[in-house]
């Protein structure tokens, strides 16, 4: 008799339920019952953004080395779970073995690609520059801070991978909020980011219903960066104008450029520094 | 910043520079200390130093009578002596030394006058309205006379960092002096700097220098009462206004840091880092001080290890 | 002013031979005077730090040892072999063969025929994929690395733990990042790999100077035939294992070791499309000359200048100085062996300085708590010991402190030069040695004139606490890396490579890749 596994949210580093105490059902490809998961409130969003506020402050202090060697041990974590991951999808989505086997390949090789990325971006959307005057003066890119990422039901998961890691590669902490057609993923990926010395915080993961949150998250004034990772433009521009009143930075899937650089910068605000040069 | 002059007493004044101090590559140098590998007869030497330097500490709000008394009994004989017998049947023959000194609230100072008399153990009281020091000067001067009548034979003063930070230095400066007048020859003055609450390593620099132009016998690093208390980077600062000093003045003045400290690992570290710094005239009680409590039963539980290869557990040698 | 005298047992009252207290801090000032004490510094005779040797049962080192050509390791065709040493003890290590120019046409054309047919077929993902997993094997064998670099070429068991082992993983994690996104390091242009390499690299830090070449060539897809020095093959060739535990495709990296005639063979093959040396610059020279049509990277020695100005942190100082020249007994190409302190504060500065040499600890490389150790060969230490004396001829006083040196194996006690003229030959050659010349100056103009007064132009420090002053000297300074405030750091985002007669080229950083791709 199998021991089933219950589904819980990824807050602050540790496996909660969530404080409503509500509960959906997810139903495999035959419409059977497969699990019960947290029914994310806007509380649990409110607690992961507090933790994720000083999850940020740390990891953005980190070295970049530090950060891409953790990326890339969240690869090998993943790669030792491939098969879990594959059933996963296989049973809650309508992906045939085949294609989930090519979508957590996608995956691990998202997190390889962006783990490289870390002590890298810097040295090409930083620069020095040649002002009139004799002045040192620098630019460098700074991570923002805690970014909220919202899916869509239709997220597939590789995008999902590749989402949190260009936020997190450059020492952001992020608030993923994952629909319910994805929602089963939350157990085999929790386990990873839990394996990989991310610290706490990084990465939280709660599943939910958007047309709940939507609002509570785009007023929310701690939150200053979103990835809305969501396919209609009326929904963008709804909560892209809620956010305004803290100015929010809101950035969606219908811009033009799609590299990987401009998705990590994205999540960057330039700083430059003028110092005298003198004796 | 401008050099900062302070009036002596008795007339002119005296000048402080800016001296300065480069925190990254200080934090390097006090990290290289931890890497020097102390084994068998080295460590055994460290190990018995460190407990002859040990300022056992007791600074609760709920020390009683009855609590000091057992750490003074613990100062004087820190290993329980049934547990000598054992060892020393196999033909070892193992003196563990007693603790520098014992450290407890004005309160408490006669309970421990009394306990410790004839035992060489120092009282070292902590005063002028410890931790804070935010009390009028008359007051906390009355809080000295009575911990040297009670028979505090140290005193463990801390500087009025709120007149040290508005830059009002010369308030800092009389203070010092003021105790030390009190104490006189009758107790050694440590100066707690509490580098926690001063936080830049140029300013502690400047404590320390401050402190010892106005007469501490001892600079010490905190009360232990703040979150950030001793670490090396800020003893190793303290250390080497410690020897510009000595190079300047030709007197040697003590260092205690204080807090934080539990492990003998840690412990002997900070050995290796006077004796680098200082050198073989301040590798003694007299001169280098630990602030600690939990630190002594570590010690004694490494010793206990070199002699007969075997970990204790820490209750063994007894809480207090 | 006499110290403070404590009894210690009794309780008794604390003799004090200052006068009443009252007048403390005047009585100070004024008694220093006639201060009785020396104020010397002087380490404790007790505490002194038993021997702490690490193991070294971790290391297996095999008598003889093969060359490293298509993924094997196969013997040297013409059957020679040549000894290498402990420079610790100057006992036999093992022996190592030497490759002949017949073996280098076979690494050559392993190394063309792995480029042609698997390497620059290879996607950028999956040599990104290799590379991560050397670096990953490299941290495992952390230990085992760190010991045989040690063992052979005589560097402190610290350095090699905590600098040259994790550096060289770190090299190897870094260009990983790259292998895949070159279209990023060069927007704009096509990117392709150079072809085929040849390296050769020095004995002062071979496992990191063997990532520092392979990493960047590996991330753009070319494939390479390397040598390290004849005196530290051994971590080369324990790579040569990572290697294989990493599945790189044969031939993609070859190691080959030998002597000189190896490097010429190497240098006069026509297959390689690019050569890489890290070296002399006597021999630098020679390989430009007779291949001056050849893709070359050059990095040289240098004679770099350490600028104290009197605002500096002087305690800080005092250790970037020794950082500087000490560090690695001084066999380092960057090493700030020429000192510049300013006049106004040269004799507190000697003072600490000397303070701070006698706690410097000389001996056996494999002792935890040695910050100095062997001397790589005997051939080396001889080069040191002549030019020392050299320099003590030519006049300028001599300071070594008084500790205490191994008597067996290649030794030499840290040690400088004071009050020597730029001209001097202790001031112009690289000794390569632990030995640093002092020379003082007056205004910054003049510090930054004598620190440009070189044919080398390698590194330089600078050490104020004005941050102005820190960037006009940057700014003005002939070198290719200079360390404000710190000195000898190294990281593999960071560009390394000199001006002038120091080389061409930069290892490290985008900047990096350069050498190693041909862009369109």
């Amino acid at each position: 008799m199998k021991v089933n596994k219950t589904i819980k949210l990824y807050i602050g580093g540790k496996l909660t339920r969530t404080e409503s105490g509500r509960s959906f059902a997810i139903l495999d490809k035959n419409s059977k019952h497969y699990a019960h998961v947290c029914h994310g409130s806007r509380k649990d969003f409110r607690n992961a953004v507090d933790l994720s506020i000083s999850a940020a402050v740390n990891w953005s202090s980190q070295t970049a080395f530090l950060r891409s060697q953790i990326l890339y041990r969240m690869a090998e974590m993943m790669e030792s779970k491939k098969s879990e991951f594959c059933n996963v999808l296989t049973e809650t989505t309508n992906l045939t073995k085949e294609k989930a086997e090519i979508e957590v390949k996608e995956a691990i090789n998202h997190l390889v690609y962006y783990s490289g990325f870390c002590d890298k971006y810097q040295q090409i959307l930083g620069a020095v520059n040649p002002v009139s005057g004799p002045f040192h003066n620098f630019t460098t890119a700074e991570s923002v801070g805690v970014v909220t990422l919202v899916t869509d039901n239709t997220t597939k998961f590789s995008k999902l991978i590749e989402d949190i890691s260009v936020i997190i590669l450059s020492g952001n902490s992020v608030v993923t909020l994952i629909m319910p057609k994805l929602a089963a993923i939350l157990a085999p990926l929790s386990e990873v980011l839990a394996t990989s010395d991310l610290p706490s915080g990084v990465v939280n993961l709660i599943s939910c219903y958007y047309e709940e949150l939507s609002s509570f998250v785009s007023t929310h004034r701690e939150v200053r960066s979103v990835s809305f990772q969501r396919s209609s433009i009326e929904e963008y521009a709804k909560f892209k104008s809620e956010g305004m009143d803290n100015m929010k930075r809101v950035v969606g899937n219908f811009d033009d450029k799609k590299d990987s650089l401009f998705k990590i910068s994205q999540f960057l605000e330039y700083k430059t520094v003028w110092h005298p040069i003198g004796i | 910043m401008p050099a900062i002059k302070i009036k002596v007493p008795g007339g002119g004044k005296i000048s402080f520079s800016h001296y300065p101090i480069d925190m990254v590559g200080t934090i390097e140098r006090a990290g290289s200390f931890a890497k020097r590998s102390i084994k068998n007869s080295s460590k055994l030497y460290a190990l018995n130093l460190a407990v002859s330097m040990t300022d056992l500490t007791t600074l609760e709000g709920a020390d009683t009578p009855g609590k000091v008394k057992q750490l003074c009994g613990k100062a004087i004989t820190p290993v329980p002596p049934c547990l000598f017998n054992e060892i020393n049947t196999t033909g070892k023959n193992i003196h563990i030394p007693h603790t520098a000194a014992i450290c407890v609230y004005p309160e408490l100072v006669k309970v421990a006058s009394h306990a410790l008399k004839g035992s060489g153990v120092e009282i070292a009281a902590v005063s002028t309205a410890f931790p804070s020091g935010q009390l009028d000067l008359k007051l906390k001067l009355k809080d000295v006379q009575a911990c040297i009548r009670d028979g505090a034979t140290e005193i463990d003063m801390v500087i009025d960092r709120g007149a040290f930070l508005r830059g009002d230095y010369q308030k800092v400066f009389d203070e010092i002096v003021a105790v030390k007048d009190i104490c006189e020859d009758r107790a050694h003055l440590k100066v707690i700097l509490e580098t926690g609450e001063l936080k830049t390593f140029d300013k502690v620099r400047l404590a320390s220098m401050m402190a010892m132009e106005a007469g501490a016998d001892f600079i010490k690093t905190s009360t232990g009462k703040v979150p950030s208390a001793a670490n090396m980077p800020v003893t190793l600062v303290m250390l080497q206004a410690i020897w510009d000093f000595y190079q300047e003045k030709g007197i040697k003045i003590g260092m205690k840091p204080a807090g934080g400290i539990r492990t003998a690992k840690q412990a002997i570290a900070y050995l290796v880092m006077v004796n680098e710094t200082l050198g073989e005239d301040w590798m003694n009680p007299k001169m280098f001080r630990f602030g600690a409590s939990s630190l002594l039963n570590d010690l004694l539980r490494q010793i206990f290890k070199q002699h007969t290869g075997q970990y204790y557990y820490k209750d063994i040698f007894s809480m207090d | 002013m006499a110290l403070k005298k404590k009894t210690t047992k009794k309780k008794t009252t604390k003799v004090k031979t200052k006068s009443k207290s009252k007048t403390v801090s005047k009585k100070t000032t004024s008694s220093s005077k006639n201060s009785k004490s020396n104020k010397e510094f002087k380490l404790s005779k007790d505490f002194t730090y038993d021997p702490a040797p690490e193991s070294t049962s971790v290391v297996k080192i095999k008598k003889r040892n093969e060359l490293f050509i298509n993924g094997k390791f196969v013997k040297p065709i013409s059957g020679k072999y040549f000894k290498t040493y402990n420079p610790a003890t100057g006992s036999v290590l093992c022996e190592l063969a030497e490759a002949n120019d017949k073996d280098i046409d076979y690494a050559a054309k392993s190394a063309r025929r792995a480029y042609e047919n698997v390497w620059s077929k290879c996607s950028g993902q999956d040599r990104a994929k290799y590379l991560f997993r050397i670096a990953r094997i490299l941290q495992e064998r952390a230990r085992e690395f760190a010991v045989l670099e040690t063992i052979d070429g005589g560097k402190p068991i610290k350095e090699s733990r905590d600098i040259d082992i994790p550096l060289a993983a770190a090299h190897f994690f870094y260009y990983a990042g790259w292998a895949d996104k070159l279209d990023y390091a060069f927007p704009g242009n096509k990117v392709k790999p150079v072809g085929v390499c040849g390296q050769i690299i020095p004995w002062n830090f071979p496992l990191l100077m063997a990532a520092w070449k392979l990493a960047p060539a590996l991330a753009a897809g070319n494939t390479v035939v390397l040598k390290p020095a004849e005196t530290t093959s051994l971590t080369a060739l324990l790579l040569a294992e990572v290697l294989q535990e990493a599945e790189l495709p044969d031939g993609v990296v070859n190691i080959v070791t030998g002597a000189g005639k190896t490097g010429v063979a190497i240098v006069s093959h026509k297959e390689f499309d690019k050569l890489a040396f890290t070296g002399s610059t006597d021999v630098g020279k020679i390989i430009a000359k007779n291949a001056p049509l050849k893709k070359l990277t050059l990095e040289l020695g240098g004679k770099s200048a350490n600028i104290i100005y009197e605002d500096a942190a002087i305690d800080q100082a005092i250790e970037g100085v020794i950082n500087g020249i000490y560090f690695n007994q001084g066999h380092v190409c960057c090493a700030g062996s020429r000192v510049l302190v300013e006049e106004s504060i040269q004799k507190e500065f000697l003072k600490k300085l000397q303070k701070r040499m006698s706690t410097l600890r000389v001996g056996n490389p494999l002792d935890k708590n040695t910050d100095i150790g062997a001397i790589n060969s005997k051939e080396q230490l001889e080069t040191i010991k002549r030019l020392v004396k050299t320099g003590q001829k030519e006049g300028g006083a001599f300071f070594s402190p008084e500790i205490d040196l191994p008597t067996k194996g290649y030794f030499h006690k840290p040690c400088y030069f004071e009050g020597v003229s730029s001209s001097s030959t202790v001031a112009r050659v690289e000794i390569f040695g632990p030995v640093a010349t002092i020379m003082s100056f007056r205004t910054p103009d003049e510090a930054i004139a004598k620190a440009n007064d070189t044919p080398y132009g390698l590194a330089a420090g600078i050490w104020s606490e004005k941050g102005s002053k820190v960037h006009k000297t940057a700014g003005q300074l002939k070198a290719g890396v200079i360390w404000a405030n710190t000195y000898n750091k190294f990281d593999p985002c960071s560009p390394f490579g000199g001006y002038f007669e120091s080389g061409f080229g930069r290892e490290g950083g985008r900047h990096g890749l350069f050498p190693y791709v041909e862009l369109s």
